[in-house]
């Protein structure tokens, strides 16, 4: 008897999860099949439009507490306003660095915002529209330090990157050989580190940077040295066979003319005294393949 | 597994230093599995004295720590210690976050290795403690001739397990920016994605070669050891 | 454990105290000190901390991570249940080929760091693409969780019959049982009950791993933590935050499996214990 009670409630308990489990995925399933044709059908203006931003990265595309902010996200706003969707017809999906090829290929989402960086590689399975912004890898220093104006000056000092990043590397191979590397989870892991005075520089691009540091518990604690060494076109990821791409471009370069572009770039990350490169920003989009 | 795929793999060798990595975990767990040895038997004794602050000290300790995520203390470790209370343990930059990643799988581990050698005293015989108290030994040498050595024969195979979570273990030093054998098979499989499946085994085997000799071992000693009642 | 000293004499007691005002000076001691730092830091700044009095970081990042490490912790431990019976009654077999394939496997799985699978998984499952991505992460530390925890469920399964009174089993010959029968109707319901404790401590075990998911991003307690944290300056706290729960959460269950382990001893000819057993590497059937 108990044998039996106890092999039914192992079953029910597997049946369940599974049921769980598959009906989860068939209703995202039937879900997006539903939104992708939608859109087809009435050229754009109803149903919903998915955009993958970052959830973690304060300043670019963060989520904070119930709604997303960032300069990322604003951009995408935009873009998808003059695409014909209002705010509430986007929803927004997580799109970390690894997973957005594939997001784009299975369809998941129709854009993607998220420092996104136009690369030969990169377009040889998905499709950019813009660049929208051209950021370069900078470093991130404590608001009193001015030993420090570039890559250059790293030797011997304590640098702050995170796991598996080649920014820190590219630091070590071609600017300061000596410089010490401590790698962390995230970047925010690094400012807390930069703040406490243990490490004297965190690396990545120029805007990730800046955006951390407007993040009101940092303001005024550190400072983008503002020396970009690298170039990075941040454009906007779309399927290989998408039809924004000119439309996308069009939204940008109004963007940019209208002046709505430096207002989002100041709300977003100007509490950090960071200005963009202005020799390459604003950038005009590149021509549609 | 034409010729062309093996020399691909072999080729990796070449490009990435996977003996080292996996020497770095040996290292981590040598140093760690000693340390937590050492602080898990002061622990366990505190547990089993006659005072009861001890006691709450030693208990309150393996409930914090055991309950923990190991990669929590990780990262308390390296923005804790070394970043907030400026604790640095070498002047060299890569051997303090080593030794930092040490004192974080020690401080874990040890709550287990109290736990095991607990289980181990639960071995030992009312009449051992008994009769060390009837030829009127007291506490601290009842603990140190009697039970304790009764006890570390009892938990051998427990102890065995912890030393196996720590080998196991060590892979999370990463986040204490120690570079080992799981930060390297992340760089290799993002850097060589098309023999994904031979880089994961590879790494797999190495921790079975490790692992599979301490178990054997520690079975093989726990039966020796074993104190026949 | 009162058989170890005599009950102490007044000598005694007051020595105690005396090594207690020591200890409470020396504990006391570092605390300050640690405290001092900090402060001096920073790091204790009520602005640093009062934003988790509000109900944002828990409604928003906090409630909503602890689901999902929740999500993926039941399912794991259901997964790995029904994997670890099926191994461990491979190991119980009495065809040698069976026994021989369920012990390779268990012990390769018992012996692969859990992050490594995850990594393995994650990064491999991105690749082949037959996932929506977005399930990638959670599968990913599912998979991960179940095969080592499996693992263990399946050298529970085998210890906990081979813990059994030999008499169980010449019972049920006695009654004209075949061995098979034996080891289904009566040796592995026993070894099962006894393994009741042991399921819940490894519960333990398995909501701490699901903070591994961190690595291969999948939004569990630990990674909602560190997104509130890096939005708001404050991420040492908001892990302070993370560690308390996981030490709450972890607490009960181990309360849980102790009180477990209490009662269904009295259900079963077997030892109920509330750990893992050793690893056993020998597969034969001794």
């Amino acid at each position: 008897m108990r044998r039996g009670r106890l092999v039914l409630a192992l079953a029910a308990a597997a049946t369940l999860t599974l049921a769980g489990c598959s009906s989860g995925d068939g209703g995202d399933d039937a879900d997006a099949g539903a939104t992708s044709e939608a859109t087809e059908e009435t050229g754009g203006a109803e149903g919903t439009i998915k955009i993958g931003i970052k959830f973690d990265q304060p300043g670019l595309g963060y989520q904070d507490g119930s709604e997303y902010t960032g300069f990322d996200v604003d951009v995408a706003k935009f873009v998808a306003g003059e695409l014909g969707y209002g705010e509430d017809q986007i929803e927004w999906v997580q799109a970390p660095s690894a997973q957005r090829e594939t997001l784009l290929q299975n369809g998941q989402v129709d854009m993607i915002f998220a420092t996104y960086s136009i690369t030969d590689k990169r377009k040889e399975v998905v499709s950019f529209g813009g660049p929208y912004f051209v950021a370069g890898q900078d470093l991130l220093v404590a608001a009193d330090d001015d030993s420090i104006s570039g890559p250059e000056d790293l030797e011997g000092k304590n640098l702050c990157s995170v796991t598996g990043s080649t920014s820190a590397q590219r630091i070590k191979d071609e600017y300061a050989a000596g410089t010490n590397l401590l790698e962390q989870p995230g970047y925010a892991e690094c400012v807390t580190a930069l703040t406490a005075g243990t490490v004297d520089a965190v690396t990545t691009d120029d805007i990730i940077l800046a955006g951390l540091a407007a993040v009101p518990a940092n303001e005024g604690k550190v400072k983008v040295v503002g020396n970009p060494f690298s170039e990075e076109n941040y454009g906007v990821g779309i399927a290989k066979d998408s039809d924004k791409c000119e439309a996308i471009n069009e939204a940008i370069t109004k963007m940019i003319d209208d002046g709505t572009w430096q207002e989002l770039l100041d709300k977003n990350v100007g509490a950090s005294g960071y200005q963009a490169n202005e020799e390459l920003n604003p950038p005009t989009p590149d021509a549609c393949a | 597994m034409d010729d062309g795929f093996l020399q691909q793999y072999l080729s990796l060798f070449d490009e990435f230093d996977v003996l080292a990595a996996f020497w770095v975990n040996i290292q981590l767990t040598f140093f760690a599995g000693i340390l937590a040895l050492i602080l898990g038997t002061v622990l366990a004794t505190m547990r089993i004295s006659p005072v009861p602050s001890l006691q709450w000290a030693g208990s309150t300790y393996v409930t914090l720590l055991r309950n923990t995520p190991l990669t929590i203390i990780m990262v308390f470790c390296v923005l804790g210690l070394w970043g907030q209370l400026g604790i640095t343990l070498s002047p060299d930059f890569t051997t303090n976050f080593f030794r930092l990643a040490v004192v974080g799988l020690t401080v874990y581990h040890a709550a287990f290795v109290c736990e095991a050698l607990r289980s181990g005293v639960n071995t030992v015989p009312v009449g051992q403690a008994e009769a060390a108290r009837a030829i009127g030994l007291s506490f601290w040498p009842a603990a140190r001739l009697v039970i304790l050595p009764q006890a570390f024969r009892g938990s051998v195979a427990p102890l065995g397990n912890v030393l196996i979570a720590l080998t196991k273990n060590s892979t999370v030093a990463a986040a204490a920016s120690v570079a080992e054998a799981s930060s390297l098979m992340r760089t290799m499989i993002e850097f060589r994605p098309d023999v994904i499946v031979a880089i994961f085994l590879t790494f797999a085997l190495g921790f079975v070669l490790i692992v599979v000799p301490i178990g054997l071992a520690t079975t093989a000693l726990s039966r020796r050891l074993a104190v026949a009642r | 454990m009162s058989t170890l000293f005599d009950v102490p004499g007044p000598v005694a007691r007051r020595r105690m105290v005396w090594v207690n005002i020591v200890a409470t000076l020396v504990v006391a001691g570092i605390g300050a000190w640690v405290l001092l730092r900090l402060n001096a830091k920073g790091q204790l700044d009520a602005a640093l901390w009062t934003p988790f009095l509000t109900a944002s970081p828990w409604v928003d990042y906090l409630i909503p991570g602890l689901l999902d490490t929740l999500k993926a912790a039941a399912i794991s431990i259901v997964t790995a249940a029904v994997f670890g019976f099926a191994f461990g009654l491979g190991r119980l077999s009495p065809s040698r080929a069976v026994r021989a394939v369920s012990g390779t496997i268990v012990e390769f799985f018992r012996a692969v760091p859990v992050l490594l699978m995850m990594i393995f998984f994650y990064l491999g499952l991105g690749k082949l693409q037959i996932l929506d991505p977005s399930d990638v992460p959670l599968v990913a530390v599912v998979l991960g969780l179940t095969f080592y925890n499996g693992s263990v469920f399946a050298e529970l399964v085998r210890s906990g019959v081979h813990g059994l009174p030999r008499g169980q089993r010449e019972a049920a010959l006695a009654v004209g049982l075949r061995g098979g029968q034996s080891l289904r109707l009566v040796e592995v319901p026993q070894a099962l009950i006894a393994m009741l404790p042991a399921i819940a401590s490894q519960l333990v075990v398995i909501l701490k791993d699901t903070a591994l998911g961190l690595i291969v991003t999948y939004p569990e307690l630990l990674d909602a933590a560190r997104r509130f944290g890096s939005g708001n300056g404050n991420i040492l706290q908001a892990l302070v935050v993370a560690a308390l729960i996981f030490i709450v959460i972890n607490y009960g269950l181990t309360r849980l499996a102790d009180a477990l382990a209490g009662r269904v001893g009295k259900r079963t000819a077997g030892k109920p214990r509330a750990e893992a057993p050793s690893l056993v590497v020998a597969t034969g059937n001794d």
